[in-house]
């Protein structure tokens, strides 16, 4: 299967770009092909609704369905797989894109709710609830605080990100939603936190929940503007 | 009510992005010099009203007022800091900054992938609309000084 993405930057007017992104879509083994196309209506029809957050000039969210987004991050993921074949590279580069997405997502979140900085990690906690609901459409909730209340953990139900999505046997190394890792640690680098975040449980893996661990590394410190030579 | 001129600074002070509509008084250095003493200034206020604040406050440092001008101050939780001077009778410019954020430095520098952040702005887009979003606030009444 094969679908293309097309993107209009605004860098110039002048010159209209158009820029076109084929991607070729070779999910993990989804489970389309297990599932009627009935089935495929009625989950469309309920399925919940992912913002991508291309808003142009209304400031009211375009909603994007949630099944494009997951099968453009299985594709991405596929192609990743492709790419590098060794799992723990692409491991890698989920969370180095995440990076990239969280640090630029930070600016849409603040924008977006006018937050302020975090009093503290249980303040920080429930922004990134909030995030989740704005970005994913999704409230995980937030257990397992640690007695020193730097550490907590995110509780999926559901995970847009991995609809329709089996992991192979060869690949149970694969961390599949290790961009969301990634996004944490950048957005919150933006607010001078350094967190350590990964996954303890995982939903592809036979848990019965998908479970995001966030710990409290350091405040990172205001920078200083450079002094004269 | 006048808008002066506008600094937009990173989190580690670069300046993003500079313009002026109403500005009668030219420093007489270079923008990079006079970016650099401004931020200066307000990286030192800004320590200054946190040090010497009696009371725990969250904003902080907001505006300062001259008898001709009035700089007003707005800095996100990511580190960017708008910067805008008006004179004196403008009200609300800090609304107007934060509008600025959200509609113009989100949608057309954040979402575009081609302007690198930490860099001076080149988009010729970006700077449409900022020079848009001033003209038709009330803030902007260009009327010679």
């Amino acid at each position: 299967m094969t679908f293309g993405l097309y993107a209009e930057t605004p860098s110039s007017l002048s010159v209209n770009k158009v820029y076109v992104y084929n991607i070729t879509v070779q999910v993990v083994r989804t489970r389309y092909i297990h599932t009627s196309s009935r089935q495929l209506v009625a989950r469309r029809a309920t399925g919940p609704i992912v913002n991508m957050s291309r808003t142009g000039t209304k400031l009211d969210a375009k909603k994007v369905n949630s099944e494009l987004f997951t099968l453009t991050y299985g594709s991405l993921v596929a192609q990743l797989l492709q790419d590098y074949e060794n799992v723990e590279d692409v491991n890698k580069q989920l969370e180095r894109m995440g990076y990239n997405i969280g640090i630029r997502l930070i600016e849409d979140f603040l924008a977006r709710t006018g937050s302020g900085r975090c009093y503290d990690f249980r303040d920080t906690a429930e922004k990134i609830q909030s995030g989740f609901k704005i970005f994913l459409g999704i409230t995980p909730s937030i257990t397992n605080w640690s007695p020193a209340g730097d550490e907590f953990s995110l509780c999926f139900e559901t995970n847009p990100l991995t609809e329709f999505v089996e992991l192979p046997d060869n690949y149970s190394s694969l961390k599949y939603c290790n961009v969301l890792p990634g996004v944490l640690r950048g957005a919150c680098e933006m607010v001078q936190m350094e967190v350590a975040c990964w996954f303890v449980q995982d939903q592809l893996k036979n848990d019965n929940v998908t479970e995001l661990r966030v710990k409290f590394v350091k405040r990172l410190e205001d920078a200083i503007p450079a002094g004269e030579d | 009510m006048t808008i002066h001129n506008l600094y937009i600074f990173s989190k580690t002070g670069t300046l993003l992005y500079y313009a002026e509509w109403n500005r009668l008084n030219k420093s007489g250095i270079t923008k990079e010099e006079e970016a650099k003493l401004m931020y200066g200034m307000l990286f030192s206020i800004k320590s200054f009203v946190s040090k010497i604040s009696p009371l725990d406050s969250k904003e902080g440092f907001m505006c300062y007022k001259t008898s001709k001008y009035t700089l007003h101050y707005f800095e996100t939780p990511s580190g960017l800091k708008f910067v805008l001077n008006t004179d004196n009778a403008s009200q609300n410019a800090r609304e107007l900054l934060q509008q600025l954020y959200r509609e113009v430095y989100l949608e057309y520098v954040v979402k575009n992938p081609l302007c690198r952040l930490n860099e001076p702005i080149q988009s010729e887009l970006f700077k449409i609309k900022v020079d848009e979003l001033f003209k038709k606030s009330p803030l902007f009444l260009s009327r010679s000084l």
